[in-house]
């Protein structure tokens, strides 16, 4: 009984260790600059990359996991982001960067199954390296990016970075849909109002550093 | 049903619904303003705020530091507080089960606001969110102190000894 107590208490002391989110020192991207290209592996096996999209109008970059409530209560109206915007040329992609050590649930086998099972429209890719999420400055699940593809250069430019909405618990009370206020802003052509907001979930299962 | 069966279940479920809400006494729903009024005492105790979720696996582990400080200090004008931040939706399932297995007597508010962008940054400005965060008040010493980490229990301790020193 001794002995399994004593296990307990250091699997519990492991355990807080390997959840605590390690702050990456690199910096991030602000509003205005050019995101460089990244390619990460998606669920169903095949790479994709940002110059993927270049003949897109813009593209919303969602950092999220299988495993938070937060990111759970968002699946669906990603889904449906992705679903209202793909047609006029801003789809969504998803990227979870989280430890797989730290968070089994959050594996890539359990990307894959929780793709299928959520019939997810975009590409759900697993940024094993953790670099895609550090660049961007991604630092919750959910974390969104809005991303306007300059005509002329083939840059994209980060235009809002933030929370999705302000009502994660309550999707139909939602009053501010930041994302989808700043694609609209961008589908006609003006300057996005609200560029960036804190974003709101559980922060992203860093490696140890 | 047979009558004598059905006047029994009754009776447990009395029990039930009063062995509930006898341990949910000391859970109140609060909005920003009554928070705001919490981080503001004006008295010589020190306040140990802690900002957490059932959902929120750190905040979990280190829920019973905080317990065992509250008892252990409770003496010493010591309060921990706990801002539970669990989805108001769902919260009997989540918070009320958690808060009787774990016989939490500390004062615990579940903050019903839904737009952090609208309160988190009064906690503190640089604060992004992230749970457990932990705020330690004194207000007779002016001491006012956020940490938005998670802590075991000698960290707290060494924490909160300079608030507590005479």
């Amino acid at each position: 009984m001794k002995h399994l107590s004593k296990i307990v208490l250091i699997l519990i002391a492991v355990s807080t260790v390997a959840l605590q989110s390690f702050a990456p020192a690199t910096s991030s991207y602000k509003i205005g600059d050019a995101v460089a290209n990244f390619s990460l592996k998606n669920v169903n096996g095949k790479m994709v990359s940002l110059s993927d999209y270049k003949s897109k109008r813009g593209l919303i970059v969602v950092f999220t996991c299988n495993h938070c409530p937060f990111a759970k209560k968002y699946q669906d109206r990603i889904n449906e982001l992705n679903k209202k915007y793909m047609m006029r040329g801003f789809p969504v992609v998803a990227i979870s960067a989280n430890d797989a050590q730290a968070v089994p649930e959050d594996s890539y086998g359990e990307m894959i199954s929780r793709a299928k099972e959520k019939k997810y429209s975009f590409p759900y890719l697993y940024d094993e390296s953790q670099v895609v999420a550090t660049a961007f400055g991604a630092v919750k699940t959910p974390h969104a990016f809005v991303l306007l593809n300059q005509p002329g250069t083939g840059n994209f430019i980060l235009e809002y970075a933030g929370a999705i909405d302000d009502n994660c618990d309550e999707p139909e009370k939602v009053q501010n849909k930041y994302v989808e206020n700043a694609v609209n802003a961008l589908l006609e052509g003006k300057q996005v109002a609200v560029t960036e907001t804190k974003s709101i979930g559980c922060g992203i299962k860093w490696k140890n550093k | 049903m047979k009558f004598t069966n059905y006047i029994k279940l009754k009776i447990l479920s009395a029990i039930l619904l009063l062995s509930l809400s006898s341990h949910a006494q000391n859970l109140s729903v609060i909005k920003l303003p009554k928070l705001l009024e919490i981080m503001t005492p004006q008295d010589d105790t020190t306040y140990v705020i802690n900002f957490w979720a059932t959902w929120c696996m750190p905040c979990v582990m280190e829920f019973k530091n905080f317990q065992d400080i509250s008892k252990k200090y409770g003496g010493e004008k010591v309060k921990v507080v706990f801002i539970n931040l669990d989805f108001f939706r769902t919260y009997k399932k989540s918070l009320i089960p958690f808060l009787k297995a774990r016989d939490v007597t500390e004062q615990v508010y579940l903050l019903n606001e839904h737009d952090y962008n609208s309160w988190i940054d009064k906690v503190d400005k640089n604060w992004d969110g992230e749970i457990p965060a932990t705020l330690f008040i004194n207000h007779a010493k002016n001491i006012k102190q956020f940490i938005a980490r998670p802590f075991n229990y000698k960290e707290l301790e060494e924490t909160i000894q300079p608030l507590i020193s005479k």
